[in-house]
């Protein structure tokens, strides 16, 4: 696969022989423009994501099907059929570059994958399925004729064994060594004979992700031969830093154009603080309150957020300057505050117009000693973070769900099994972004208020 | 050994000899007898030729160091523990024993490296010590069985709970050979309570634990412990055609008529309440309880009652079975808690667990562990195993001629006959389909490098 300068794609050549699901044996021989290179993986790194979410919150395979499904439409999907199979194989191996760089990320990439394509499989017709199958180069025989009749009473068996009460025996079985479906052989789920096990059309499924999964984690590890022997240094200057960035990247709406849901005044936001913030801008805010003051991280990452969620720069100056004068005086706040405010809203240096931190960020930020920024799911011993929580109206019921995700890490999760339990609703779609906990929560609140008396 | 030869090896075999008339019966194992057994009747290149697996260095596709990455393990007196010990070949094994005198040898698998030398190597990246081969075993201890026999319990064990063994063997060997197609398959008598089985096709020998833990639950059925009465629950509308083949040709006919003779399951108030709580229906325990509190003073001998009361509560859960989903096969799942085969699932599921030699002696009964034929599995009689005492009798009477291989016929001496069956059933079929194995093998490989010019 060679990456360019933005120029003509040539037409790809590849006779891949149309199974919908690739099975990245090899890198195709496409030339890929460099925009592409980001924006595919980019694309193929929201369905994983979504997919990862899905498993974390354990749902089961018929859900994760159709999860899988829409997901895949609303990333990958494009009119053209050739097009879609492209940027599902380009993706794939740029993915593989951006994961195969630390055991950590290799599995994870490796799970992911692995999952989308046992339910990509799923949602697949019974002839695309053994097309795939064949595609493996499994030298796997359908059982047909005279041996599939002198099976069938003992298939019929095995069917109604596992719960079906009249045993429809499918048209297709496959003869496979017994060695190669462990987890039907230990359930029982397959009929066995002189070492063979005999696999339904359905189960193929579990042959067919080991396959994948084996082949997957192989090629990962000679990727990362190559990685580190010749690519990540020839490539310092092109791919690399895109690579690099990739495996770190949040991928929702940045918020640094606030929305018509998101405009606050001054008067509204002690209200609307105690309604609407996440936890750990409701820490902030409240220790501004408190202490009149915060440090750089803590300015930055509730400066931001405010601004995100749509408070002007004259009423954020006015608020920072009611607290911080309390302490430090009018004229050293002017001198030393005021101007990183109006930096952060593009009217100073190189205006920029910064965007608010999402969680990705603001977990992997470093709190120290009189700081107040960071996850408080992250950052706040057990005993702190329940104190909180309470605070914030959860029952200890809501808070073992909570404390539970924050055992395992899972610091978004347990915001929003927070945001859950607070507004007594589900989240489907995770939160990732505290400006979008502060929309979601605003759009329940307002959906909630009885319309004006006529 | 000849006569004279024993004869003259002096005082040493003739003060055993003075020992063994003043012995105590229970004197059936100590050091000296052990010195002896290992001295002149343990098996070695035997031993040496199985676990050689035809890498006996005759033939160019042979690896000699094969043998040598084997590990073994020594439990000398006073529990000393030695292990990773390997052997360059059968002398040095056969040296090692007979200096240490262990009390037990187990078999651990085939080592990437000389077990020995793995300090050597790192647990991570390509140049690993890790295990490559291992027979597929299995490890069945009459103890397991401990809530449906009422005979014995703990380590004891007679002639009316060894039938569960039997059957046990009967119904893994048969899967073993008509489901998963294995051919090489040995079966020990672990010298005390219980039997282990060695599966030893090169397809077994590199099985995965993944796939060894896959075998292992496929033989599982029972999922008991104290908490729950209801230990084997079979779910579904009919049995795996596994089970019902094992159920249909061994376990039903034991169920009905050994079992019932020897153990009289339903005889007593206590036994048959046990049985009541694996129906999950309490009508039905009531109905059945009522009819067999009342019959108390009947005249029919133990083994007759408990065909009668068998019969009842067949009928009754027949004529009940459509209450409910867990009565569907309430019937079978008695069958099964008292006769399918438990297994240690432990012992199977990892290449690296050590299991103990055939041939070994058993500490506590001075037994020898013998092959069991699984054919002939009936016969076997766990209690006339032959005795370290009762074989260096023989040895001191004369009566045993260690040149097994010339006169089979005249050969009666007590271990002759089990180490013929080894060799004969078991060894030699192997080292066949070994030689087999490796030969073309080798041939494949020199065709492969005749067609490829890498310089």
């Amino acid at each position: 696969m060679e990456v360019i300068r933005s120029q003509k794609r040539t037409p790809s050549n590849d006779t891949v022989s149309n199974p919908k699901i690739p099975l990245y044996l090899t890198a195709p021989p496409m030339e890929v423009r460099l925009e592409e290179f980001e924006l595919f993986a980019v694309d193929r790194l929201r369905v994983l994501k979504g997919v990862s979410d899905g498993l974390a919150r354990g749902r089961n395979p018929k859900e994760m099907d159709d999860l899988v499904d829409t997901l895949w439409k609303e990333h990958m999907r494009d009119p053209d059929a050739s097009v879609m199979l492209n940027k599902d194989i380009i993706s794939h191996f740029v993915l593989r570059l951006v994961y195969c760089r630390s055991d950590e990320l290799k599995k994870w990439f490796l799970s992911m994958e692995t999952a989308l394509f046992r339910h990509r499989f799923r949602l697949q017709n019974f002839e695309a399925q053994r097309a795939i199958v064949g595609e493996f180069g499994l030298p796997y025989k359908a059982v047909t004729g005279a041996e599939l009749e002198g099976l069938k009473e003992r298939l019929g068996q095995v069917v109604r064994s596992l719960g079906q009460i009249s045993p429809t025996v499918e048209a297709v079985y496959y003869k496979v060594p017994f060695e190669e479906v462990p987890d039907l052989v230990a359930s029982r789920r397959v009929l066995i004979q002189k070492g063979y096990a005999f696999v339904a059309g359905s189960q193929l499924v579990s042959l067919v992700v080991t396959q994948f999964r084996s082949h997957i984690s192989k090629a990962l590890i000679l990727t990362n031969r190559k990685w580190t022997t010749t690519i990540q240094e020839r490539e310092k200057d092109r791919l690399t830093p895109i690579v690099e960035a990739l495996s770190t990247s949040y991928l929702g709406p940045d918020y640094s154009q606030s929305t018509e849901y998101a405009e606050i005044s001054l008067m509204d936001i002690d209200q609307v603080a105690k309604s609407s913030f996440p936890l750990c801008m409701r820490h902030l805010f409240e220790k501004v309150r408190e202490d009149h003051h915060l440090k750089h991280g803590g300015r930055m990452q509730l400066g931001l957020f405010l601004k995100g969620v749509g408070l002007k720069l004259d009423d954020a100056l006015a608020f920072w300057r009611a607290e911080f004068t309390k302490k430090v005086g009018s004229e050293r706040f002017d001198k030393e505050y005021a101007y990183s405010i109006r930096h952060n809203y593009g009217k100073e240096g190189k205006r920029t117009d910064y965007t608010p931190y999402a969680c990705q960020k603001i977990i992997l930020s470093a709190p120290g000693a009189g700081d107040h920024h960071g996850c408080p799911y992250r950052h706040f011993s057990e005993d702190n973070l329940r104190a909180a929580l309470g605070r914030m109206g959860l029952s200890s019921r809501g808070m073992e769900g909570v404390m539970d995700q924050v055992r395992n890490k899972h610091y978004q999760l347990a915001c929003t099994m927070t945001f859950e339990a607070v507004y007594g609703t589900s989240c489907d779609a995770g939160i990732n972004h505290p400006n979008q906990y502060f929309e979601e929560s605003q759009k329940i609140l307002k959906s909630k208020t009885p319309p004006a008396p006529v | 050994m000849t006569r004279e030869e024993i004869e003259s090896r002096g005082d040493e075999t003739m003060m055993d000899a003075a020992q063994i008339k003043n012995q105590k019966p229970e004197e059936f194992f100590n050091v000296n007898y052990l010195r002896i057994y290992y001295g002149n009747l343990f098996p070695y290149s035997d031993i040496h030729k199985w676990l050689s697996y035809g890498h006996d260095g005759k033939h160019p596709g042979c690896d000699e160091y094969y043998f040598g990455r084997r590990e073994f393990s020594f439990t000398l007196e006073n529990d000393v523990y030695l292990r990773y010990k390997s052997f360059k070949n059968a002398s040095s094994m056969e040296d090692a024993i007979k200096s240490n005198f262990p009390y037990k040898i187990d078999i651990g698998a085939v080592y990437s490296v000389d077990p020995d030398k793995r300090h050597a190597y790192s647990q991570t990246g390509t140049n690993v010590f890790t295990p490559v081969e291992r027979e597929l075993v299995f490890d069945i201890d009459i103890t397991d069985y401990d809530d449906v026999r009422y005979c014995c319990s703990g380590a004891d064990v007679c002639s009316k709970c060894w039938p569960l063994i039997t059957v046990a063997i009967k119904v893994i060997h048969t899967s073993l050979t008509e489901d998963f197609g294995f051919k090489h398959i040995l079966w020990v008598f672990s010298g005390r309570r219980g039997v282990h089985c060695w599966v030893c096709d090169p397809k077994a020998r590199r099985m995965t634990n993944e796939q060894r833990s896959a075998v292992a639950e496929y033989f599982r059925v029972y999922k008991g412990n104290e908490n729950n009465a209801r230990k084997v629950a079979l779910m579904g509308y009919s049995l795996h055609p596994f089970l019902a083949r094992s159920y249909v040709d061994y376990l039903k006919g034991f169920f009905e008529g050994e079992l019932q003779a020897t153990q009289s399951i339903f005889s007593t108030k206590d036994k048959y309440e046990k049985i009541l709580a694996m129906i999950s229906d309490e009508d039905i325990q009531s109905e059945l309880r009522g009819k067999w509190e009342n019959s108390a003073r009947s005249s029919l001998s133990e083994e007759a009652i408990s065909l009668v009361r068998w019969e009842q509560l067949k009928n009754t859960l027949q004529s009940k079975k459509h209450k409910a989903p867990t009565l569907r096969m309430c019937v079978e799942e008695i069958v099964f808690t008292f006769t399918y085969p438990r297994i240690d699932l432990e012992v199977s599921k990892q290449m690296n667990h050590l299991l103990k030699a055939p041939f070994c002696v058993h500490p506590k009964t001075g037994r020898v562990c013998v092959p069991i034929d699984p054919n002939n599995c009936d016969e076997f009689d766990p209690l006339a195993v032959p005795t370290l005492s009762q074989l260096i009798e023989e040895i001191n009477s004369g009566g045993s001629r260690m040149d097994v291989d010339d006169d089979e016929d005249s050969d009666t001496s007590l271990l002759a006959k089990s180490i013929k069956f080894f060799r004969s059933s078991f060894l030699e079929p192997l080292l066949k389909s070994c030689k087999e194995e490796i030969e073309s093998s080798y041939k494949t490989k020199i065709g492969k490098s005749k067609d490829s010019f890498s310089w």
